[in-house]
């Protein structure tokens, strides 16, 4: 990675750490020592699934909102405040300011989702006294929450680079919305006729697919998670991140900056 | 070659939401910028100076023409590492300290590691902000922004440096500060190009200025070139307080000050007024031809203008 990329990349975690983002970590110990207490007074036997369940719902939840929120901004707000401007004077090319985004911004989510996993397994070691193999599978599931953070940073960057944050959130959080669906939606289009399941076919494979990537209740039940689903969760995810990030780069390529 | 070549550089925006019009905010501009020059881009909010200093920097495409930095295409990154920009009331990442923003701007351009730290050293101490380059920007006064400003466009030790709007909003020491680095870079062979309303510092610094009014060039000249012969007017004071009727029958126009006289009147008349003070023993203390200021002749050009743009219509 070019030195540029590498700055604009720790110039945003930085503004993150320093914007007090990471703050919310507090917010997700809190959360999760409050229910390992809580849930090993009042289950017997499933305080593993529901601190898993809990744990890995928090930590994508969390890293969802943290995305969209600095996600919309990241473009905006520097053409607003015309931080750019000392930016793209300097031979910095447009794409590389939006890629040097992209992975301060996941940068700051994996370091935000490295330490909340910590949590979880400390929640775990609390309620269980011990770790067992099936525990393992729990990273695997932070793994594909991390996919899907790479996906919304993506998205939130695209809808940035043409709207106004607000608009940006309300695009972005649609998506996901949709996108943690869409396996209904496929389901919907299969038994759906004429217009309507093309439309549901179509809205089914353009919308990011989180429904495949949400493997928390299934890990939380101790199943094992197929090798050929981590790697098509892999490519499925860096493809649709790419391509989010083409359709950014293409539109602020040709972007005056008012 | 030219610092700094426009070629028939110009901007038209789409304004309005259903009905998209045409407004234009460049007319083709043509300007030549010499290297080693200060050069004044003048012209009143709105005319077409920041549209101007944006396409040269990439950060808005033009819709005609084209323009080359050191002979070089204005979108060529080799290009810009050779340029610094201030830009216009200038804002920067207020969660940095002056010297970690420095040191991002520094990597930005390319600048090495090994070479970083010294640079940003003699820059902070160059604009005066050494003693407070652990200080968050968000603590930092107008003035004081200014000054990273300053630094971050020099850091690089650029060959020629924009600056859009430079004194805005800085006090008179502040002022006369900037002025003084714009006079050092000249000094040390770089070229200046500064778009400014701020008629005074223009006059004071450059070598060259270019007038533009409604998005259109008006002139361009030295500001000796642009002033000279427009007036023809002499500026007489004398001790006293009496004001001789032969001197007023002369049309001047006279303003007593304490005890002196300052009579502003044709040069045709210049022996006359001369004759009427030896003639009623009044003590001159100086006779001095009236120059006409860049201010006189800037109004004068934009009223003209109007007019032009009046009759027109």
């Amino acid at each position: 990675m070019n030195q540029r990329i590498t700055s604009i990349a720790s110039n945003t975690f930085r503004e993150a750490v320093r914007d007090r983002v990471l703050y919310n970590l507090i917010a997700f110990a809190l959360l999760l020592s409050g229910a390992a207490v809580l849930v090993g007074q009042i289950s017997i036997d499933i305080e593993k699934l529901v601190v898993i369940n809990l744990g890995l719902t928090a930590v994508s939840l969390f890293g969802v909102v943290i995305a969209i929120f600095i996600g919309i901004g990241l473009v905006s707000k520097e053409i607003e405040k015309r931080t750019l401007y000392t930016v793209l004077s300097r031979p910095v090319r447009r794409w590389e300011f939006i890629i040097g985004k992209f992975f301060g911004l996941a940068g700051t989510l994996v370091v935000n989702a490295f330490f909340m996993a910590i949590g979880v397994f400390g929640a775990l070691l609390y309620v269980a006294h011990k770790f067992q193999a099936p525990d393992g599978w729990v990273l695997v599931a932070l793994y594909f929450i991390i996919l899907q953070f790479l996906i919304i940073c993506s998205l939130a960057l695209l809808f940035s680079s043409f709207s106004s944050p607000l608009l940006s959130a309300v695009f972005a959080f649609s998506l996901f919305v949709i996108g943690t669906f869409s396996e209904d939606l496929r389901n919907f289009a299969a038994m759906a006729t004429g217009v309507t399941k093309w439309l549901a076919t179509a809205v089914a494979y353009i919308v990011p697919n989180f429904s495949a990537l949400n493997i928390i209740s299934s890990v939380a039940h101790a199943q094992p998670v197929p090798s050929q689903l981590i790697v098509y969760n892999t490519v499925y995810a860096l493809l649709y991140a790419g391509m989010a990030l083409c359709g950014a780069v293409l539109i602020f390529q040709r972007r005056n900056l008012k | 070659m030219s610092a700094i070549e426009i070629n028939g550089l110009e901007k038209t925006y789409s304004v309005g939401f259903w009905r998209k019009r045409p407004k234009c905010a460049l007319k083709p501009l043509h300007l030549n910028v010499e290297e080693g020059e200060i050069f004044g881009f003048l012209g009143p909010n709105g005319a077409g100076k920041t549209t101007t200093l944006k396409m040269l920097m990439g950060l808005v495409f033009p819709t005609g023409g084209s323009a080359r930095i050191l002979g070089m295409d204005i979108n060529d990154p080799q290009m810009k590492a050779q340029i610094g920009f201030l830009p216009e009331q200038p804002y920067f990442y207020d969660y940095l300290t002056a010297h970690e923003l420095l040191d991002y701007y520094g990597r930005l351009s390319g600048v090495s590691g090994k070479e970083l730290p010294p640079r940003i050293e003699k820059v902070l101490e160059r604009v005066g902000l050494k003693d407070i380059r652990g200080v968050q920007l968000r603590k930092f006064s107008k003035g004081m922004l200014q000054r990273v400003g300053i630094a971050q466009a020099i850091l690089h030790e650029p060959k020629i440096v924009f600056f859009d709007e430079p004194m805005s909003g800085l006090d008179p020491m502040g002022r006369r500060e900037v002025r003084d680095l714009m006079e050092q870079l000249k000094l040390e062979g770089k070229t200046v190009f500064f778009s400014t309303h701020i008629l005074s510092d223009a006059e004071a610094l450059c070598d060259r200025v270019a007038v533009i009014h409604q998005g259109e060039l008006r002139a361009v000249g030295a500001v000796a070139e642009l002033t000279s012969g427009v007036q023809g007017k002499i500026e007489i004071v004398w001790q006293g307080t009496s004001l001789p009727a032969s001197i007023k029958a002369l049309g001047a126009e006279c303003h007593v000050t304490g005890d002196t006289v300052r009579a502003v009147l044709s040069e045709e008349s210049q022996d006359l007024a001369v004759d009427a003070l030896r003639r009623e023993r009044l003590h001159m203390i100086s006779l001095v031809p009236v120059r006409t200021t860049l201010e006189q002749y800037f109004v004068e050009k934009l009223k003209r203008s109007e007019k032009t743009a009046g009759s027109l219509a």
